[in-house]
């Protein structure tokens, strides 16, 4: 065990899997002597060689294209997309590409090893451009899975397990929790499991449920509605696609109430989904509607991030109005 | 910094390029013999019959199955039709172990590479056989053993592929690389840019061959850039490139045959501009009546690539008319026998619908074929394709 920040458990993990695997390889912008703009890749080009750490010219779609390429050969190419906000420019391979590959060549072909990993999220004054959280645009895209970790332990742990999944896999790095705080992380090769949510803490009442950064804002507003005497359970929803709705449903059969937030805009936001599916699951359980706290309509203003943020008060406010429904 | 060691000037001087006049490489005249300065390339008697098989068949085969779809049995087709040699001749130029990664249009390489009349088939008809399930439209091939990459349909997405499934080739040392194939339309989308910039600066072993021939749909090469053509484009990224008269089976065979040499042997990538026209519509919904004479597509008709070949073969006396006589009869026949087949198979399981999309079918996924087969099992006469397959399960 080590003390880590999520940076470092990344760092960790890729170390991990490259030094395991030789036909590991991770690139992106300024990915190689550098390490990364967040350093997530530091020193890996020093110990691996220029040929498996390198960087790419300012090309998204050559990335992710070229990323696609090497998987297809049975390369495992870790791509770094360098902020969530910029991987539109490889939607197309991403979507109609490393999506579809197996499908369309009836498992002649796969882009399984493929990784991309992108920070992304609001709360570092990142403005319309640097906090973005585009997790529901590929969460409409049957063949990928998305995977989003919440603390150094689940960094490690998630990443290798993406990066072994033989599915092309998305990893959303909340980047505002990088270097918020550290934590115990094995320093063997472990892996969590992908498509598995995470009940964090048990309760009666009420659950709620994030993933990533929330997850910290879910903390804190628990912390004071169970001043209030509101038992929550709360739940990390980890992967996005595909989704465990076994353990949210469970958990509503239980409690009768759900609070989801995330910090994408509400409309389209992939709460949407959660709350259709577990009405259906749990219609005759539910005691108040299904809660959504999420980000606005709007681009992810710069000024006013605190606002527009689901933050800690919006989401306690929410599982009050809740229990009193 | 700058990495452009440049002269330097006092007044403004601007260059438009026209300096690089890039010139055409041709071997073979329309009469079958070679121009006069012209050397042969290293061509075997067996080799350079593999090839011709492999254009004749492409040729039946397109002829065949484009009467098919005007007929009603094939839902959509695309021909190769004028563009034999710049695929044949490239794809032979290769090892066998390279891999090829596609546009749509370049069944010929297939062919070459020994895929069956009944794979071509198989797929057309999206049967039970078919490698890729019946998902994708006709002509969407692909074969692992043959090392094609099952085609896509968006447009030169496949271009930085070949270029990252190039370069993991050249970390495995395995002395193999990659070709794509595009026409001229697909090379003005963003992929190929990117695709050509990181190849060159990866040192990638890979051959970008871009179809020229003339048209993307109705859209005329001169609407489409205002270069001279793609092949300039090489030097912004400085990458080898060579411009070859696509319709000549020889310039195209050697020129990518030393194409080959610079991307194994140096990690070189290399451009070739083949140029072609696309004799046959774009696609079965096509009619090229509403953006091209009938003079200018007979111009090009005198220009016919199989017809080249077969005279110089002739005139070597590997080939004869009775040979001519024999081939065309066989295939057509295989066609005809290979379609009636394959059209009879049935579909593939219902199970295909769901499978393939993870390596395993996730619970939300499964839940919904649960659910479709049940459907289908209370309405059995609506889902004739498929209510034998829905019997099982929940």
């Amino acid at each position: 065990m080590s003390k880590m920040n999520m940076l470092q458990a990344i760092n960790n993990a890729l170390d991990t899997a490259m030094a395991e695997n030789e036909r590991v390889l991770c690139f992106g912008e300024d990915v190689g002597v550098f390490g990364g703009v967040f350093r997530a890749t530091s020193n890996l080009q020093q110990k691996y060689g220029k040929a498996r750490c390198f960087n790419t010219p300012l090309v998204e779609q050559g990335i992710i294209g070229f990323a696609n390429g090497l998987a297809a050969q049975g390369s495992v190419p870790v791509a770094e997309i360098q902020f969530a906000d910029y991987i539109f420019p490889a939607f197309d391979q991403i979507v109609n590409e490393s999506a579809k590959f197996r499908y369309r060549s009836g498992n002649l072909f796969d882009v399984g090893g493929l990784t991309i990993r992108a920070p992304y999220g609001g709360g570092i004054a990142g403005g319309l451009y640097h906090s973005q959280s585009p997790e529901a645009y590929f969460a409409h895209t049957p063949g990928l899975k998305i995977v989003v970790p919440r603390n150094p332990h689940q960094a490690k742990g998630l990443l290798l397990a993406a990066i072994h999944d033989p599915n092309p896999t998305l990893f959303f790095e909340p980047k505002r929790l990088y270097r918020a705080s550290v934590g115990e992380v094995p320093d063997e090769d472990y892996r969590l499991p992908l498509g598995e949510a995470e009940v964090t803490k048990e309760g009666t009442d009420v659950t709620i449920l994030g993933w990533g950064a929330q997850m910290e804002v879910i903390d804190q507003a628990v912390e004071r509605a169970e001043k209030d005497g509101i038992s929550c359970e709360v739940i990390d929803l980890r992967t996005i696609l595909p989704w465990d709705v076994e353990t949210v449903a469970n958990s509503v059969f239980k409690t009768g109430r759900l609070v989801v937030t995330h910090e994408a805009p509400l409309t389209g936001g992939f709460a949407g989904e959660i709350a259709a599916t577990i009405q259906e699951r749990c219609f005759l359980y539910l005691e108040s509607p299904i809660a959504r706290v999420t980000g606005m309509d709007t681009p992810f203003p710069l000024v006013l991030e605190k606002e527009h943020l689901p933050n800690h008060l919006k989401v306690y406010e929410a599982i009050r109005a809740s229990v009193e429904f | 910094m700058t990495t452009t060691k440049s002269k330097v000037v006092y007044s403004p001087v601007f260059t438009d390029g026209a300096e690089f006049r890039i010139p055409t490489f041709k071997l073979l005249k329309q009469d079958g013999k070679l121009y006069k300065s012209a050397k042969a390339p290293d061509l075997d008697k067996d080799k350079a019959l593999r090839i011709y098989r492999a254009m004749v068949t492409t040729r039946i085969l397109d002829e065949r199955m484009l009467a098919a779809q005007r007929q009603g049995r094939l839902s959509f087709y695309m021909q190769c039709t004028g563009e034999e040699a710049a695929v044949i001749g490239s794809a032979a130029a290769l090892d066998d172990g390279d891999m090829i990664m596609a546009q749509y249009r370049e069944q010929g390489a297939l062919a070459y590479r020994g895929f069956t009349i009944d794979e071509f088939m198989n797929q057309l008809f999206g049967n039970e056989m078919d490698y890729g399930k019946g998902r994708q439209m006709p002509v969407h091939y692909g074969s692992k053993k043959l090392n094609y990459m099952t085609i896509s349909s968006p447009l030169a997405t496949q271009i930085p592929q070949a270029a990252g499934y190039a370069y993991g080739q050249k970390l495995r040392g395995e002395g193999l690389c990659t070709i794509t194939y595009f026409g001229e339309g697909a090379a003005s989308e963003g992929d190929f840019h990117a695709a050509l910039n990181m190849a060159a600066v990866h040192r990638v072993p890979v051959i970008f061959l871009c179809r020229n021939n003339g048209y993307a749909i109705s859209t005329p090469a001169a609407e489409q850039f205002a270069a001279d053509g793609v092949a300039p484009r090489a030097y912004g990224y400085k990458m080898d490139v060579i411009r070859v008269d696509g319709n000549d089976i020889l310039a195209m065979y050697q020129a990518t045959q030393e194409a080959r040499k610079l991307a194994v042997e140096h990690n070189r990538p290399v451009l070739i501009e083949a140029m072609s026209y696309r004799l046959a519509a774009h696609s079965s919904s096509d009619d090229p009546s509403g953006y091209r004479s009938k003079d200018e597509e007979a111009v090009w008709r005198e220009k016919d690539p199989i017809l080249r070949m077969r005279l110089w073969l002739e005139s070597k006396k590997w080939w004869s008319e009775d040979d001519e006589k024999q081939l065309q009869e066989n295939m057509r026949r295989e066609v005809l026998e290979t379609m009636k087949r394959a059209q009879k198979r049935p579909p593939p399981p219902l199970e295909s619908l769901v499978s393939d999309v993870y390596d395993e079918v996730p619970p939300a996924l499964a839940e919904q074929f649960d659910k479709l087969k049940a459907h289908i099992r209370r309405n059995p006469d609506e889902y004739p394709k498929s209510a034998e397959h829905a019997k099982g399960g929940a």
